[in-house]
């Protein structure tokens, strides 16, 4: 892994067609496993909007081997601050009960904290996924936690491992440590802790080419590890699995496991967590203010079907659109499914 | 003839044994599956149990099905290996221990 993106080296899995090619030709396209249209044999529609997810740009001060943004230092797209307003207007008119923001690390957005503390109070809930470096990386996101807690946000970190070892190999040297320290940071503000409103959950997604186990059983691990080795609290744990998209598609090729993953994904396909993929009821915003139906589909540049595809023209009614859907949806079907907000059978 | 008498691809096909037995079939899965339940081992236990079982009976399935079964479940690499090793250890002792018998005989019928 290389400590640039797939953008910065101009390989050329950072052009979304020659990824949504490789995911349609090969084992799709000769027969060996359905489509993913085929096999869902109905079209996917949005249930009722609950969750608005913001992607506040590309930038990250991490480079992480499975990362599906592509992001990294190198990555300038940010969200400016008149797209920021359309997204808080429509909190404002249309009763979002959550708003997700994420990234890259959305702390590195220079409108961040300004729009947090606009937003906080017309959202149920507030999530900020945070990578946990940022808030140890300098002086300027020192005291953010403090300020998260001010706004009572829920943070929702990723961590792939209760061990160093795992956790530097997908992230980057030294990140374990940095984590830890973080989450220790949130704990002392309260977060996490018993019978305390600030909520802290952590994400956990395989350090390769498998599905995550359990959702319960690593939660209970994850809890154990952490609180006797370094005193650490939490309330969830979600898992996520790996889309073969970006990074982890790269890693996929590079490996030659892409064929065995997808075989696994098709084979995993739940029925169950179909009726309840985040597609359903999120609208994912990219930096630039287009409109996808999730964060991957933004990362495939899939825009949403129908004639409005950006935040300046939000209309309740592109809610009756239908979902664009490719072999990466498989991720979210296999096994106990999979979203943002963890297993979805869980 | 097969080239090759195990195929990876036949792992995913364990499944398929019921077509042509259900009632057996059925029922081993039931116990199968009702075995590697968490009770008073722990799931976790019980995976890393079955990798060195799988050693020792030497089922390539079983080791291809069990350090995938141990990287989901969070297994570290360092466990697995030494879940090997207790299965390699038994399965070394077990032949050596039967020197004792070789000794026995040999001691019984020399001068």
């Amino acid at each position: 892994m290389g400590l640039k993106s797939l953008h910065a080296r101009q390989n050329s899995l950072s052009n979304t067609d020659r990824q949504l090619e490789i995911l349609s030709n090969g084992i799709f396209e000769n027969g060996e496993l359905p489509r993913f249209i085929d096999r869902i044999d109905q079209k996917l529609s949005p249930k009722k909007l609950e969750i608005l997810q913001i992607n506040m740009g590309y930038m990250c001060n991490q480079v992480c081997a499975h990362c599906h943004v592509d992001a990294g230092p190198d990555r300038k797209e940010i969200m400016t601050r008149k797209t920021l307003q359309m997204c808080l207007d429509i909190c404002k008119n249309h009763r979002i009960s959550t708003l997700d923001l994420t990234g890259g690390a959305p702390e590195m957005n220079p409108h961040f904290r300004w729009f947090v503390e606009e937003s906080s109070t017309h959202v149920d809930d507030l999530i900020v996924r945070s990578n946990l470096t940022i808030l140890t990386a300098n002086k300027t996101y020192k005291e953010l936690p403090e300020f998260f807690a001010k706004h009572n946000v829920h943070v929702v970190s990723s961590l792939p491992f209760y061990s160093r070892n795992k956790t530097d190999r997908q992230r980057g040297d030294g990140v374990f440590d940095k984590s830890i320290k973080a989450l220790q940071t949130l704990n002392a503000l309260g977060y996490g802790q018993p019978n305390s409103k600030l909520q802290l959950d952590l994400v956990y997604n395989p350090a390769g080419a498998f599905l995550p186990g359990d959702q319960k059983e690593l939660e209970a691990d994850f809890k154990k590890a952490l609180l006797e080795d370094f005193g650490i609290v939490f309330n969830k744990l979600y898992t996520i699995t790996n889309m073969p998209i970006s990074r982890f598609l790269d890693y996929l090729l590079a490996t030659e496991n892409y064929e065995d993953y997808m075989r696994e994904l098709v084979l995993a396909y739940n029925p169950t967590a179909l009726e309840n993929v985040m597609c359903t009821n999120t609208l994912s915003v990219g930096w630039d203010g287009s409109l996808y139906d999730c964060d991957f589909n933004q990362m495939l540049n899939l825009k949403i079907n129908g004639p409005i595809d950006h935040i300046s023209g939000y209309k309740p009614e592109i809610n009756k659109r239908s979902i664009r859907v490719s072999q990466h949806c498989y991720g979210c079907t296999a096994g106990a499914g999979s979203s943002c907000q963890g297993a979805l059978n869980s | 003839m097969e080239k090759t008498y195990y195929k990876p691809q036949d792992l995913k096909k364990f499944g398929d044994i019921t077509n042509w037995n259900k009632e057996l079939g059925d029922k081993f899965f039931e116990y199968y599956n009702a075995v590697f339940e968490s009770g008073a081992l722990t799931a976790r236990e019980k995976s890393l149990i079955a990798l060195a079982v799988s050693h020792v009976v030497q089922c390539p399935y079983c080791i291809d099905a069990y350090t995938q079964d141990g990287l989901k479940r969070g297994i570290e690499k360092e466990e697995m290996m030494e879940a090997v090793h207790v299965g390699a250890a038994i399965k070394s002792g077990a032949a050596l221990v039967h020197g004792v018998q070789m000794m026995n005989i040999h001691d019984k019928l020399s001068m």
